[in-house]
């Protein structure tokens, strides 16, 4: 493959593989997301491949093993194309069926369909099933037409368009104007509007400038970046490219999981292929800007994911985090202006160039712009990944789209944010998803984790948990934290089994008070959210404990 | 492992101590371990004090300063895992295995391992034995599991 050296080659190379393509021709999109190729250990694509191989139709049907489809708690997920019929729960005894029965024969298999649990009603497309239908997959919505290690299917769906209109028809501040004007937040937990941050890096001084990935996902029951990277390498890839365009970086830096073997390898093949194509490396499309990318793993631990340890990690050194004093998009990596955004918010990068704000600003809230990835899991019916428009209501996403809660169990609350969250009691669950709304409720929406709970839940008990969780994770740099963590799990330790003791409610108070003001980084101020908002909504529940005898 | 691998990964990375991190995940990674004359050779190679070398080698968790045991379990104990037991399988594996977490014994032909959160939510509680996930365990299942190991 020669690269491509302009505007009108990209496109004469999308043409083409579009003309090679035949949208009547059988395709198998197997879910090899993390959740699927666990539940089937990799079985179902070999399974597909081997019997497609057996019946000798090679080259008459396609099988794609695409990223995560999302409904992970049905999975693994098979979608037939072009019919795009959808079986859910498959496993490799049904194969030779589907393929002789539904690829060849078209005739849809009923006992691998969806079967909605309340009316028994079944659902032969995606869009039919309730989990779907409810959301809106602006980011996710190619997943089962993408194979992740297939830079032509990216092409296919019109990828790497926005880069080119980014290269050629706008200049560097207009693209950053334009992400500042669709104000779009920061989505690994801030908030923070991603412009400004742009802003601040693109204006700091010196000549050497860095982006960078964060695909670290520590937060706990958060799935949804490796759904979208596994699944999606070049959308991501492509907001990097276009970001560094409008900062006026030339290195950028992927900071990922090691444990995950298939995220590895397509981020790998996805910058070699874009590097092939041209998309990467020196004179990108021949626009004359250069651009080359990195890739760094965390090595197990919860802290390295906030940004100025994340950054001491990639100079290969101990993730201690540092005051904020000095902003990052300043002096970040070797002290270098470095501009640090979440997998989700680079992927949303590509379709506000080539869509505009004007669009963009049409979906969501007031203040929080465009969907948002949430990692459903805990006490809910359908476990999965799901995009939603900011504005949805939390019983929507709980009920509607997460099924309610199993085994007949009201609903008791919903945890957002993982260790440094908050819950929401049952009673708020009206509540729209909002950065705003959910961080004045003493909730705040994190990375995107929903840990839904049910009514046996002790929340005292989830507390304890998560303090016991960053009392092992904290970098230990600074005392609050360290400290603060300690004492604070002992305390809760204490209430939980019923040995609490008269004034200790007042204790906890005080010592998050301190560790909230006087830590360095996310990991101290964030540590007593659990706690905090369980005193806020669960109070009784805990002077129960400590009223005890 | 031979010090010619070494050398080998470190070209690949560059001898530089930028590189320390992706150095030691690489020989890990063809090792499964972290012998300790791999991480003299890397200190010297790439100019790093060997204190620091073991400073990095002791904070990060998936460095494993001891060879680990021939059969490795994992237990997902991330919140999703928690809330559907994850802690009584735990429990109920040290038991059997009789090692605590994140631990080997020379005696023991088993490592047990927790991490959080593997990301299959869908499965919980999850435990990895031998690379393989089983999902939705429950104490009597994981006695299963070990047994077919031994």
């Amino acid at each position: 493959m020669p690269k491509i050296r302009s505007a009108i080659e990209l496109e004469e190379c999308r043409s083409q593989i579009l003309a090679g393509r035949d949208p009547a021709k059988p395709g198998i999109a197997v879910c090899a997301g993390i959740g699927c190729l666990a539940s089937a250990n990799d079985g179902l694509v070999k399974a597909f491949e081997a019997e497609v191989k057996r019946q000798g139709l090679e080259t008459a049907v396609d099988i794609r093993a695409t990223g995560c489809h999302g409904f992970c708690e049905k999975g693994p997920t098979t979608v037939i194309y072009p019919e795009e019929i959808c079986y859910v729960e498959v496993s490799p005894a049904d194969v030779p069926e589907i393929v002789s029965q539904t690829v060849l024969g078209k005739k849809v298999l009923e006992r691998l369909l969806y079967a909605d649990p309340r009316t028994g009603e079944k659902a032969t497309r995606q869009s039919q099933i309730p989990f779907y239908s409810r959301q809106k997959r602006l980011l996710l919505g190619n997943s089962t037409r993408i194979d992740p290690r297939s830079i032509d299917d990216y092409l296919a769906v019109g990828g790497y368009a926005a880069l080119s209109k980014a290269l050629f028809a706008m200049s560097a501040e207009q693209v950053l104007a334009e992400i500042k004007k669709a104000n779009l937040r920061g989505r690994g937990g801030g908030g923070f509007p991603a412009g400004a941050k742009w802003e601040t890096a693109r204006n700091a001084p010196g000549d050497e400038k860095y982006v960078i990935v964060n695909a670290h996902e520590g937060e706990l029951g958060a799935f949804m970046d490796r759904a979208l990277f596994t699944g999606n390498p070049h959308l991501v890839l492509e907001g990097l490219i276009i970001g560094a365009y409008a900062i006026g970086s030339h290195q950028g830096f992927i900071y990922t999981r090691h444990d995950n073997p298939r995220l590895k390898e397509n981020i790998d093949l996805a910058l070699a292929q874009a590097e092939e194509y041209g998309f990467l490396g020196e004179n990108i499309l021949g626009s004359g800007f250069d651009f080359k990318v990195e890739v760094h793993f965390d090595v197990g631990i919860f802290v390295s994911g906030e940004s100025s340890a994340l950054m001491r990690s990639i100079e290969g050194k101990i993730p201690e985090p540092r005051a904020k004093y000095i902003r990052t998009s300043v002096r970040g990596i070797w002290d270098k202006p470095s501009n640090l955004n979440n997998v989700e918010t680079w992927a949303n990068v590509p379709q506000i160039v080539s869509r505009g704000s004007e669009w963009y600003c049409g979906i969501g809230t007031a203040r929080s712009k465009g969907t948002k990835l949430v990692s459903l899991s805990g006490n809910v019916v359908n476990t999965g990944v799901a995009e939603v428009p900011f504005g949805t209501t939390i019983r929507e996403i709980v009920y509607d789209i997460g099924g309610g809660i199993p085994n007949g169990k009201k609903l008791k609350a919903v945890h957002f944010g993982g260790p440094m969250g908050g819950a929401i009691p049952e009673s708020l669950v009206d509540t729209p998803l909002d950065f705003d709304e959910l961080a004045k409720l003493g909730a705040a929406i994190g990375a995107g984790s929903m840990l839904v709970l049910d009514e046996d839940s002790r929340m005292v008990d989830i507390v304890r948990y998560f303090l016991n969780f960053l009392s092992e994770e904290s970098c230990g740099k600074c005392v609050p934290c360290r400290e603060g963590i300690r004492q604070l799990l002992k305390v809760v330790t204490r209430v939980s089994e019923g040995r609490g003791r008269k004034g200790d409610m007042e204790l906890m108070e005080e010592i998050a008070e301190v560790a909230g003001a006087a830590s360095l980084c996310a990991l101290g101020k964030a540590a007593s959210g659990p706690l905090l908002s369980t005193l806020r909504y669960f109070r009784d529940e805990c002077e129960a404990l400590i009223r005890q005898p | 492992m031979d010090s010619t691998r070494i050398a080998e990964i470190i070209e690949k990375h560059g001898a530089k101590p930028a590189s320390l991190i992706q150095v030691l995940l690489e020989i890990q990674h063809e090792n499964h371990w972290l012998p300790r004359e791999a991480l003299h050779e890397v200190s010297r190679r790439l100019d790093v004090p060997f204190s620091k070398v073991l400073q990095i080698t002791s904070f990060y968790k998936t460095f494993r300063l001891v060879p680990p045991g021939r059969h490795c379990v994992e237990v997902c104990t991330g919140s999703s895992c928690h809330v559907r037991g994850a802690t009584r399988l735990l429990e109920e594996l040290q038991d059997l295995i009789r090692i605590g977490s994140g631990g080997t014994d020379p005696g023991s032909p088993f490592s047990l391992e927790t991490g959080a959160c593997l990301g299959c939510c869908n499965l919980a509680p999850d435990v990895i034995v031998d690379g393989k996930h089983q999902g939705r365990m429950t104490p009597a299942l994981v006695r299963e599991a070990v047994e077919s190991c031994k």
